[in-house]
């Protein structure tokens, strides 16, 4: 393999891993306070598809990118209140809300764009476009560095920096500040936060909260930067695997950052499979690439190989009185 | 004391849950400009007006009773199974396995086999997730999500390079030989003079489903086993001070439920397309979600609640037909009852258990006269 097809690679696997990263950022923030959520589909899912709509009627990505983050924080609030106020079962909430939003994308597409449940191909200022980083033309023909900040680290769209740049944001946030302190601290031992004056409620919901806005960029990233309009079911497990890179990374963020590259390099790597049988002579079946971060995610979860122990008071509701 | 009459637990909230989930999806068939009334009076009549239309709407029931099963089952142990998609894709494996290279001399025979074979493959799905959580404490509900796409690409590998015919370029199985063919209603009921269930895949198979229903009930509340996974249900460590082996439990029930997860594929594989196909759950595994939640996890509100989404999904398909409306919008009705019946629940129950609480303290004379009133 050459210089140029392994930077190929690696540039698809920084364009796929974004959707993943932000996804599983989002999950996350949500886990960590003791929300688990398997709804990090559907809010993607409702967001691409608000996103391209919008972006596609207004003519400007960035109010479809605001118009999706929006879609997902209504999600987000609805499984706040089933699992904050009504303390009702987190998982439930989740499956309902990825069904909602499987059904409903479709069936709005349909009425609003009648094209079988996608929207129009988006075009000019209704997309994310590439940005070239500065001085990547002249530095070009330096040999390996220029062509790396060429064709990796230049040339993608703003969600694919934001979405690196989240990683150490969040990092700081969860583990440098007192909000971050007590968004931990709910998640693992909630009256102890209530003794100390903290409104449990409160914190859980801003968590929740936090998971849409990130869900929100991660649909939009989909529709609007990654693929040029919304098609039915694009998430297409994205959220799922986001949830697996969060196990695979042990709720935490620079390690949720190296899993989701390494999902992200499987699912270019499911793309050239060609390459791979040149590379190391053997053909490898590309459903194994597919399901092979489920079956790496099963292993960790087995606790083969290091143990991930999800925060401790996920998925309970909290009861004050008593 | 109880907060609230049984009644009013079993049969009135979920009651005013669906309500709820209905007039919501008329919300929604009115914000798309169609008539709810009229999108109703045709699923009515696209479902239930004809014994055609019976037939497919018994036909979805029957996948979602199995599936239902699956899902109550499990949650009687307090175990969330989500892999009843996945459980039930590899109980299609193994209808189709069975079927295509034994060569069974009657169908009677082969259903037999079919059933055994969907069962076990169903049940070894569900085995490992339940081997996980036993022993290592994996979290079942991750590692049967996971094992839905496991299968999803397994199944997919299969198909594509090694089950497909040669020379067929869609990835399916060969045909089921003949003898292998299951009697359809319209085989079973039907006469010269009266067609009735003509064209509807409605097969045998409703009525393994509806002993299934009572094979459950019977286990649940009339053996020691079934006590055994109620008890550990309802505390864990309650269970394990009784004496009860938790790595038993979690595995026998979660054998159970992937063996009814696997069965539903008798029913679509073997009844109705006779070969194996991509994908041919078709998401039934998540619907049983839905209906076990519905159905209260007991056997015959599973079987009512199957009913209720087997209408619901044939007359989706009659929607889908005659008007305007997707047929992903029974995929809204279906995520807005899991809603209101499984995490809104106290949404519903809260005000409800004030109402009683209001009539019980009021003597019965009071609130007659305040009816009165």
């Amino acid at each position: 393999m050459d210089l140029t097809t392994f930077l190929q690679i690696l540039d698809a696997t920084v364009r796929l891993a974004t959707p993943l990263l932000l996804a599983c950022l989002a999950g996350l923030f949500s886990e960590r306070a003791g929300i688990f959520d398997i709804g990090l589909e559907g809010k993607m899912l409702v967001a691409a598809f608000v996103s391209a709509g919008v972006a596609f009627v207004s003519g400007s990505v960035w109010i479809g990118l605001l118009a999706g983050i929006a879609a997902a924080l209504v999600l987000s609030l609805i499984h706040g209140l089933a699992s904050i106020t009504f303390r009702g079962n987190q998982l439930i909430s989740g499956v309902a809300i990825n069904f909602l939003a499987a059904g409903l994308t479709v069936v709005v597409a349909q009425s609003w764009f009648g094209q079988g449940g996608r929207t129009p191909q988006l075009e000019g200022a209704a997309r994310f476009e590439p940005l070239t980083l500065p001085l990547a033309e002249t530095l070009r023909d330096i040999p390996v560095i220029g062509p790396a900040y060429h064709d990796l680290m230049s040339g993608h769209t703003i969600l694919v920096y934001v979405a690196f740049l989240l990683v150490p944001l969040s990092a700081w946030l969860l583990f440098a500040t007192r909000f971050g302190l007590r968004l931990r601290a709910v998640g693992e031992n909630p009256a102890a936060l209530d003794t100390a004056g903290v409104s449990v409620r409160n914190m859980r919901y801003a968590a929740v909260l936090i998971c849409g806005v990130l869900c929100g960029l991660a649909g939009a990233y989909l529709a609007t930067a990654l693929q040029a309009g919304f098609v039915k079911d694009m998430t297409a497990g994205r959220g799922y695997i986001a949830l697996a890179a969060l196990i695979f990374a042990k709720w935490r963020p620079w390690y949720a950052l190296w899993a989701c590259l390494l999902f992200g390099f499987l699912q270019a790597l499911a793309l050239r499979p060609d390459l791979i049988e040149a590379t190391i002579g053997i053909k490898v079946q590309v459903q194994l690439l597919d399901a092979l971060p489920y079956i790496l995610t099963v292993i960790i979860l087995a606790g083969f190989v290091g143990k991930a122990i999800p925060p401790r008071a996920g998925g309970e509701p909290y009861v004050k009185e008593r | 004391m109880e907060k609230m009459p049984k009644w009013a637990d079993v049969v009135l909230i979920p009651l005013i849950s669906l309500v709820l989930a209905s007039l919501l999806s008329a919300l929604v068939i009115l914000a798309i400009g169609e008539n709810p009334w009229d999108a109703l009076k045709l699923m009515v009549t696209g479902a239930l007006g004809s014994t055609y239309g019976w037939g497919y709407t018994l036909y979805y029931a029957t996948n979602f009773i199995f599936t239902g099963l699956a899902v109550a089952v499990a949650f009687h142990a307090r175990m969330f199974n989500i892999g009843g998609e996945g459980q039930a894709m590899l109980g299609g494996l193994g209808v189709a396995l069975v079927c295509l290279f034994i060569p069974w001399p009657h169908w009677s025979l082969a259903l037999i086999g079919a059933t055994l074979a969907a069962a076990l493959f169903g049940a070894a799905w569900a085995a490992v997730p339940a081997l996980l959580q036993a022993t290592r404490g994996s979290h079942i509900v991750i590692t049967t999500i996971m094992f839905n796409f496991i299968a999803a690409a397994l199944l997919n590998y299969l198909l594509v390079n090694q089950l497909k015919p040669a020379g067929s370029m869609e990835p399916a199985t060969a045909s089921f030989p003949e003898p292998t063919h299951l009697p359809s209603f319209h085989d079973l009921f039907g006469t010269e003079a009266l067609p009735l269930f003509r064209g509807a895949p409605v097969n045998i198979t409703f009525f393994i489903a509806v002993a299934a229903c009572i094979a459950v009930w019977a286990l649940i509340w009339r053996t020691r086993l079934g006590y055994e996974m109620r008890a550990f249900g309802f505390s864990e460590t309650g269970a394990r001070y009784a004496g009860i082996n938790p790595t038993r439990i979690i595995m026998v029930s979660m054998f159970i439920s992937g063996a009814l997860a696997g069965m539903m594929a008798i029913n679509n594989v073997m009844g109705e397309a006779e070969r194996l196909v991509l994908n041919a759950a078709e998401g039934a595994g998540f619907i049983g979600i839905a209906v076990a939640l519905m159905g209260r996890s007991h056997p015959f509100g599973v079987f009512l609640a199957a009913i209720l989404f087997g209408f619901l999904y044939q007359g989706g398909a009659e929607l889908a037909l005659w008007t305007s409306i997707p047929r992903e919008l029974i995929v809204v009705i279906q995520a807005l009852v899991i809603m209101f019946t499984g995490a809104l629940d106290n949404m519903v129950r809260w005000p409800l258990e004030r109402v009683f609480a209001a009539l019980r303290r009021a003597p019965p004379g009071d609130t007659a006269r305040q009816a009165a009133e």
